[in-house]
């Protein structure tokens, strides 16, 4: 045999092992691989947003010939109705599908592969972010529905969209860490259901005050309270989760 | 007889132990074959380990120790714990009774703290079906904290044997294909520990000598575990573990 072929030339080699917990940007590189790795694998199957998707279509759909049936006129109640309205569609589709990033790792069986990969916190913040993700296409889609069939009026559209985006970030930060509590569960959906709820229903009802008070006035400031509490929740949830998720996860 | 506690103090994976897992040089040639910077000084404990699933007990009192250089092999009937003793040595199990401790220059840890040591491979061990080969090594390098191009992944795709299929996705792989490509995610990181829980199950006859291959160039850089029901295996041990009587 050729000894120089047999030694060859040395090809590019893996290069050193960083310790992804000694280094905040080797965590977040590794948690955005985490979420990139989750985006792939959700927009070749599609199986949390097609559901979500549909789920809020139909509540959109069902609301609208409701609503045209009764023929409801724009006073403060009618406002806090369809405001109560949007939030149960979004919140109802969201549930279908947020508990799928880590259901789906225990189903596939690929739970041990991520264990022994992956930093705990670089998980957590991954699925997060794929969480958030779907939320923002999902909480973008409601609202158009809803605006266009169900005809709901914006009065502040910047409210409005922060109220949106406020109120996801609730439910990524409570949902992410349920759905890590429930992956391994039997009756995954309905314990995921039993848990989020008390979780999130004090968040969503200042969401659907503040979402009303967007709808009839112009302007962030009447809307700024229920913001200013939706923030602040969804960080304390977020920063808690992120401290409790190591045992969860090891567990 | 009873042996004492190991007399070390546990803490998080030693920096040291980071900087000892200098990657190989991976070399081109034929037959397959990995090279190691150098032999990683290393030592597990295992002192008293007990696991049980619920009210069955199935195994107790399990104390060895292993050195770097050293094979283990696992055997015993099935149902004997095999897995389940090599799941305590990975941390994927908390054991229920005794203490497992990998020592290495700078310091010792518990399997939980040693991700950055052990490679893990399992008929239980699943990667993404929805991704290529090529995706997979990729994420799991990126979680681990890893810089890999194309053109490595590729070469550690060809030495297990998975050459020019790293862009199908494993929903379109063999069983054995699948397993080839089980070994290229525990050796990414080169771990200076290598479990191997029924190591040539699904192989063919040319993977099974690849499989020897890395058990070889293992013993050479660290140490292997390996649970098996095949005695033929049992060639490979420096020590044997029998589990279940």
């Amino acid at each position: 045999m050729d000894r120089a072929k047999d030694t060859g030339p040395e090809a590019p080699a893996v290069e050193r092992p960083v310790r992804t917990d000694a280094a905040m940007p080797a965590l977040l590189a590794a948690a955005w691989a985490v979420f990139v790795k989750d985006l792939r694998i959700e927009l070749r199957t599609r199986y949390a947003l097609n559901a979500m998707v549909l789920f809020a279509a139909c509540t959109a759909l069902m609301v609208s010939v409701g609503t045209t049936f009764i023929g409801l006129r724009r006073t403060e109640e009618a406002l806090l109705i369809q405001s109560s309205l949007l939030w149960a569609a979004f919140l109802f589709a969201a549930i279908t599908g947020l508990s799928r990033g880590f259901v789906q790792e225990e189903e596939a069986r690929t739970m041990a592969a991520l264990r022994l990969a992956a930093p705990p916190a670089a998980v957590y913040l991954g699925k997060f972010l794929l969480n958030l993700a779907l939320l923002a296409v999902l909480g973008a889609i409601t609202s158009l529905l809803f605006i266009v069939l169900v005809r709901v009026q914006v009065g502040s559209p910047l409210a409005f969209v922060a109220l949106i985006g406020a109120g996801s970030l609730c439910l990524a930060a409570a949902t992410t860490i349920l759905a890590a509590i429930i992956a391994r569960a039997s009756f995954k959906s309905a314990l995921f259901a039993v848990l989020a709820f008390p979780l999130l229903v004090p968040p969503l009802i200042i969401a659907i005050q503040g979402t009303a008070l967007s709808l009839e006035n112009a302007g962030l400031g009447p809307a700024l309270g229920a913001l200013q509490f939706l923030v602040a929740y969804s960080v304390a949830t977020f920063v808690a989760s992120l401290m409790l998720f190591r045992f969860v996860w090891e567990a | 007889m009873q042996r004492p506690p190991p007399a070390v103090e546990l803490g998080a994976c030693p920096t040291d132990v980071a900087t000892v897992l200098a990657p190989s040089r991976f070399r081109t040639g034929s037959p397959p074959r990995l090279c190691y910077n150098r032999v990683v000084k290393l030592r597990l404990t295992v002192e008293g380990v007990a696991a049980r699933y619920g009210a069955r007990l199935v195994f107790h009192d399990v104390s060895l120790e292993v050195r770097g250089g050293e094979a283990l092999v696992v055997s015993g009937p099935n149902g004997s714990g095999k897995s389940t003793f090599l799941r305590l040595l990975a941390g994927l199990q908390r054991p229920d009774a005794g203490v497992i401790v990998y020592e290495a220059p700078g310091g010792a840890c518990t399997p939980r703290d040693a991700l950055p040591l052990i490679g893990w491979v399992a008929p239980d061990l699943m990667l993404y079906r929805d991704l290529t080969a090529r995706e997979n090594l990729r994420f799991f390098a990126a979680v681990r904290g890893l810089r890999c191009d194309d053109q490595a992944l590729d070469l550690l795709l060809e030495q297990v044997g998975l050459g020019g299929r790293g862009n199908d996705r494993l929903a379109t792989y063999s069983s054995g294909m699948a397993q080839r490509l089980r070994y290229a995610y525990a050796l990414l990181h080169r771990p200076p520990v290598l479990l191997l829980d029924e190591p040539t199950v699904t192989l063919d006859e040319r993977g099974a000598g690849l499989v020897d291959t890395l058990i070889a160039a293992q013993r050479r850089a660290g140490m292997v575990v390996i649970a098996t029901n095949d005695p033929r295996e049992l060639r490979y041990a420096d020590l044997v573990l029998r589990l279940g009587g």
